[in-house]
C-alpha cells in the first residue's frame, strides 16, 4: 500500500506534464469574443466612400466579414493584400476605418486597391468599444442571420484562412 | 571570429559536462575510485568553458557587435554601457546562458567543498549537477544559441533593450533570482544522491542544508528586487500582481522555505525522511516549472518576452528527464526508509510539520490558481483568468494562521514540550499584543482587518523577544556573553521571522491606508491628496541617451512646509518607438509620495496619478531582512566541520 502512495507524486506530475504539452504552441494570447451568438451592435457611422450615415439596416443579408483596420497600424499594411485577393475570391468585407484620417484613409485605398464593399469611419474608435476590439486588425466573422461567430485578433493571412473561412459557412 | 570560439567553448562545456554526468556515475557503478574523482576537475573544466562563452558574449555587447543575432536584437551604439552589459541577460539566449553560468558557479563551488562531504557523496552530487548542466547547455545550444551570425549582411544598429529592462532593478533581478533557482537543484542534487546510494540517512540532510539556506535567501532577494522594481517602473504602485510568472518565482520560495524547516527536522531527528526528499525534488521542480513557463509562453504573462513553442517542447522534455526520473527513483527508493523516532503532539517534531503541511498547502493554492486557467484551457471549457482576488482570499488566511504558528514553533523542545513553556509567554504575549494593536488602529483609524493583522505582528514580536530572553537569561554567566554564544542559525531564524511581520506590516498598512487620485493637472495647479499639497510647477522637453522625455516638475508640502521635489517622466525610447512612464518616488521610511504622468490631455492638461503609500517600504525592508537571516543561517559555523570532524 505505502509503496502505491510513494508513486502518487510521479503519477500527479505526469498528468500535469501532458496538459503542459497540450498547451504548447497554442496562441494564449487569444481571447474569445464576449459578443459571439449576439448580433452586431447598433451604430450609426458615416461610410468612408459616400459621406452618407450607415446604420445596421444597411449591412450585408449573406455571411460577411468586419475587417478592423488603420492606415497607422503596421499589421494592417501586411494583412491588405491577402484581403484584397479574398475580395477576388468573392468573399464579402465589410471595413470599419478605426481610429484614422479620412484623407490618409482615402490615399491608401487608391495605392492599395479596395476589398471591402463598405467602409464605416469609426474615427474616434467608439464602434470598436462596441465590438471590444483590442487593437487592428481585428476580424469579426458574422453569419447570414447577422450574429457574430468568430473573432480573430492579427492579421488574416493564408495560414488562418481555412479556419475563418470555416466560419463563415 | 570571437564569437565563433564563444560558441565553440559552449560545445566544449556541454561535451564536458556530458562527460562530468557520467564519468563519476559510471565509477560509482564499476566501484572505480579513479572515475568518481575525476567528478571534480571535470567540473572545474566545465564551468571555465561556460564562463568563457558568457564572457565573450558580453564582449561582443560591450564593443557593439552588431553581427551578432542577439546583440542586435537587445542592443544599440546609444545604450548607457551598464545597460549593454546587462543586456547580456535582457533577452532569452543570454538569460540562458547566465542560468547555465550560474549553474556552472554552484557547480564549483560543491566541488571546491566536496572534502566536507563522505567520499561516495560529493562526485555523485557533481555527476547529478552535471547532468542538469547538460540537459541546460544542449537547450542552450540547440534551440536558442545566443552566437548566431547576422553575416554577411551587418545591421548598422542594434534593436535596443526593452526600455522597461533599462533600470537597475533589472540589472540585478534575474541574476538573483537565477541564483535561487538554480541553487535548489543543489539540493535536489543531494536529495537524489541519497536515494541513488541507498543512504537515506539524516546525513544529506544536514549537507544540504547550508546550500538550501543560501539559495532561499538568494531567491528572497531576488523576489523582493523584481518587486521593487515593479513598483517604481511600472508606474501604477503596485507591489506584486499574482502573475503568472511571479507566481513561478514565489512557488519556489514557498516549498523552499519548507525544505528549509524539513531539512532541519530531518538532521535533528532523523523523522519525515521520505517527505523531506520528495520536497527537495519538489521544490526544483518549481524551480523547473518557473523557468518552463516563463520561456513556453504557455501562460499569458506580461514576462513573457521569448515565448517559443519549439523550446517549450525542449523545456517539457527536460521537466520530464530531470522530475519524472528523480520521481520514479523516489517511489522506488523511498518505501526501503522507516523512521523509528516517534514524537509528541507538543514536540518541535510537530510545529515544524504544521509547518510544512501550511507551506506545502499555500504552494499548492497558489499552483492551482496559476495552472487552473491553463487546465481549463486544456480541457476546452474556455478561457478564463485567475486574478488577485482568487489568490488574496485563499491565501491570506492561510499565511496569517501560518505566521501566528511560526511565533510558537520556536518556543518548543524536541520530542516533547512542557505546556508551561508555552502558557506564560504566549498569555502575556497575546494580551500585550492586543492592546497595542488597538492602540495604534485607534490613533491611526485603521479597521477591524488591521487590528487583527498587526495582533499578529506584534505577538510575532513578542514572542520572538520571549524566547530570545529565555535562552540568554538560563544560567549563570550573563545576558550578553550567552546571547554571543547563541549559534547563527537561531539568530538567522529570528531575523528571518521579524522579517516576515516586518513585511507584514507594510503590505497591511500599504493595503488599508493608502491614498491615491487621478488627477487632471496643468502647470500651475495643485492638488491636496492624503494631508500633502502637490503644486504641478512646470513642465519641460528633455533629451536622455536614448529618448527624449516630458519632464514634470512638481513640489509636495506639509502643512505649508517644503517636502520633496517629484520629476516624474514620460519617456519617449527612439529606437523601438516604445514609451515608458517613469515615476517619481520620494521614499521614507513611513510613506511614500509617488507620482507618475499619465496621458496628455487636451490644452496643457495631464492626467497625474499621485499616491500616497503607508510602511510600503517595509515590505522590501522585510524581504531584506528575511534574506539576511537566510544567509546567516547558511554560513553557520557547524557546516564548516569536516566530515571526521562531525562524526566524532
Amino acid at each position: 500500500m505505502r509503496k502505491i502512495l510513494l508513486f502518487i507524486p510521479l503519477f500527479v506530475f505526469l498528468i500535469l506534464g501532458v496538459f503542459f504539452y497540450l498547451q504548447l504552441g497554442k496562441d494564449t494570447q487569444y481571447m474569445p469574443s464576449a459578443l459571439i451568438g449576439k448580433n452586431v451592435p447598433n451604430f450609426k457611422l458615416v461610410s468612408l466612400e459616400t459621406d452618407q450615415v450607415l446604420t445596421q439596416a444597411d449591412l450585408p443579408k449573406r455571411a460577411y466579414l468586419i475587417n478592423f483596420w488603420g492606415t497607422w497600424c503596421p499589421a494592417c499594411h501586411i494583412e491588405h493584400p491577402f484581403l484584397v485577393e479574398l475580395a477576388e475570391q468573392g468573399v464579402i468585407l465589410v471595413g470599419v476605418d478605426y481610429k484614422d484620417e479620412k484623407a490618409l484613409a482615402e490615399q491608401w485605398l487608391v495605392e492599395k486597391g479596395n476589398p471591402y464593399t463598405m467602409i464605416l469611419m469609426d474615427e474616434l474608435g467608439h464602434f470598436g468599444v462596441d465590438l471590444g476590439v483590442t487593437g487592428a486588425p481585428e476580424t469579426f466573422v458574422v453569419n447570414r442571420a447577422g450574429q457574430i461567430v468568430y473573432r480573430h485578433q492579427g492579421p488574416i493571412s493564408a495560414e488562418n484562412w481555412p479556419e475563418i473561412r470555416g466560419y463563415l459557412q | 571570429m570571437l564569437p565563433e570560439i564563444g560558441q565553440f567553448s559552449l560545445i566544449l562545456s556541454l561535451f564536458f559536462a556530458f562527460s562530468l554526468a557520467f564519468v563519476p556515475l559510471f565509477g560509482y557503478w564499476a566501484n572505480n575510485r579513479l572515475l568518481l574523482e575525476m567528478a571534480r576537475p571535470l567540473t572545474f573544466i566545465m564551468s571555465f568553458w561556460v564562463l568563457v562563452g558568457f564572457v565573450i558574449l558580453t564582449w561582443s555587447f560591450a564593443i557593439d557587435d552588431f553581427s551578432v543575432l542577439y546583440v542586435s536584437q537587445n542592443s544599440n551604439s546609444q545604450l548607457p554601457i551598464w545597460y549593454k552589459l546587462s543586456a547580456v541577460w535582457g533577452g532569452h539566449e543570454g538569460s540562458l546562458l547566465l542560468w547555465v553560468l550560474i549553474l556552472a558557479g554552484w557547480c564549483s563551488v560543491v566541488a571546491l567543498k566536496i572534502k566536507t562531504l563522505p567520499k561516495d557523496i560529493g562526485p555523485i552530487v557533481l555527476a547529478l549537477l552535471g547532468i542538469i548542466s547538460t540537459g541546460f547547455l544542449a537547450f542552450l545550444l540547440f534551440t536558442s544559441s545566443p552566437f548566431i551570425r547576422l553575416l554577411p549582411n551587418t545591421p548598422a544598429d542594434g534593436g535596443d533593450l526593452n526600455p522597461l529592462l533599462q533600470d537597475f532593478g533589472l540589472i540585478v533581478h534575474p541574476p538573483l533570482l537565477y541564483m535561487g533557482y538554480v541553487g535548489f537543484s543543489v539540493a535536489f542534487a543531494f536529495a537524489v544522491a541519497a536515494l541513488i546510494t541507498g543512504n537515506l540517512s539524516s546525513s544529506w540532510a544536514r549537507w544540504a542544508r547550508p546550500w538550501t539556506a543560501a539559495s532561499w535567501a538568494f531567491l528572497t532577494l531576488g523576489i523582493t528586487l523584481g518587486s521593487w522594481w515593479a513598483y517604481y517602473e511600472l508606474g501604477w504602485g503596485g507591489w506584486w500582481f499574482w502573475d503568472p510568472v511571479e507566481n513561478a518565482s514565489f512557488m519556489p520560495w514557498l516549498a523552499g522555505t519548507a525544505l528549509l524547516h524539513s531539512l532541519a527536522v530531518t538532521e535533528k531527528r532523523g523523522v519525515f525522511k521520505s517527505w523531506t526528499v520528495l520536497l527537495a525534488i519538489f521544490t526544483f521542480c518549481l524551480s523547473l516549472l518557473g523557468t518552463f513557463l516563463v520561456r513556453s509562453g504557455v501562460l499569458t504573462s506580461v514576462h513573457s518576452f521569448a515565448a517559443d513553442p519549439t523550446r517549450g517542447v525542449f523545456i517539457l522534455v527536460l521537466l520530464f528527464l530531470f522530475v519524472g526520473g528523480s520521481l520514479l527513483l523516489y517511489a522506488i527508493r523511498a518505501a526501503q526508509v522507516r523512521s523509528t523516532v516517534s514524537f509528541g503532539v507538543t514536540g518541535r517534531e510537530a510545529w515544524l510539520l504544521l509547518n510544512n503541511i501550511l507551506l506545502t498547502v499555500l504552494t499548492l493554492t497558489v499552483l492551482l490558481g496559476t495552472l487552473y486557467p491553463l487546465i481549463f484551457d486544456a480541457l476546452g471549457l474556455g478561457k478564463i483568468s485567475v486574478g488577485a482576488p482568487y489568490f488574496n482570499t485563499v491565501f491570506t488566511p492561510i499565511a496569517l494562521l501560518l505566521i501566528v504558528f511560526m511565533a510558537v514553533g520556536p518556543l518548543s523542545k524536541w520530542h516533547h514540550t512542557k505546556a508551561n513553556v508555552f502558557l506564560w509567554p504566549c498569555f502575556v504575549s497575546a494580551a500585550l499584543s492586543i492592546f497595542l494593536s488597538a492602540a495604534v488602529i485607534f490613533i491611526y483609524e485603521l479597521n477591524f482587518i488591521a487590528w487583527l493583522s498587526l495582533t499578529v505582528v506584534f505577538w510575532v514580536v513578542c514572542l520572538s523577544f520571549s524566547d530570545w530572553f529565555s535562552k540568554v537569561s538560563a544560567g549563570t554567566k550573563g545576558i550578553i556573553p550567552r546571547a554571543r554564544q547563541l549559534p547563527r542559525n537561531y539568530y538567522g531564524m529570528l531575523l528571518a521571522h521579524l522579517g516576515i511581520v516586518v513585511s507584514l506590516v507594510g503590505i497591511v498598512l500599504v493595503s488599508l491606508n493608502s491614498s491615491e487620485s487621478l488627477l487632471r493637472l496643468s502647470p500651475g495647479d495643485s492638488a491636496n491628496v492624503a494631508g500633502y499639497e502637490f503644486r504641478f510647477d512646470a513642465l519641460e522637453q528633455v533629451r536622455g541617451p536614448n529618448y527624449v522625455a516630458d519632464k514634470g516638475h512638481f513640489t509636495a508640502y506639509k502643512n505649508g512646509e517644503l517636502v520633496a521635489e517629484l520629476h516624474p517622466e514620460k519617456r519617449l525610447f527612439t529606437t523601438r518607438q516604445q514609451v515608458m512612464t517613469e515615476a517619481a518616488l520620494d521614499a521614507g521610511f513611513t510613506r511614500d509620495l509617488y507620482i507618475s504622468l499619465g496621458e496628455k490631455l487636451d490644452g496643457a492638461a495631464w492626467g497625474v496619478r499621485i499616491y500616497v503609500k503607508s510602511f510600503v517600504r517595509w515590505i522590501w525592508l522585510g524581504g531584506l531582512m528575511m534574506m539576511a537571516g537566510g544567509l546567516l543561517a547558511a554560513l553557520d559555523k557547524r557546516y564548516k566541520r569536516r566530515v571526521g570532524a562531525a562524526n566524532a
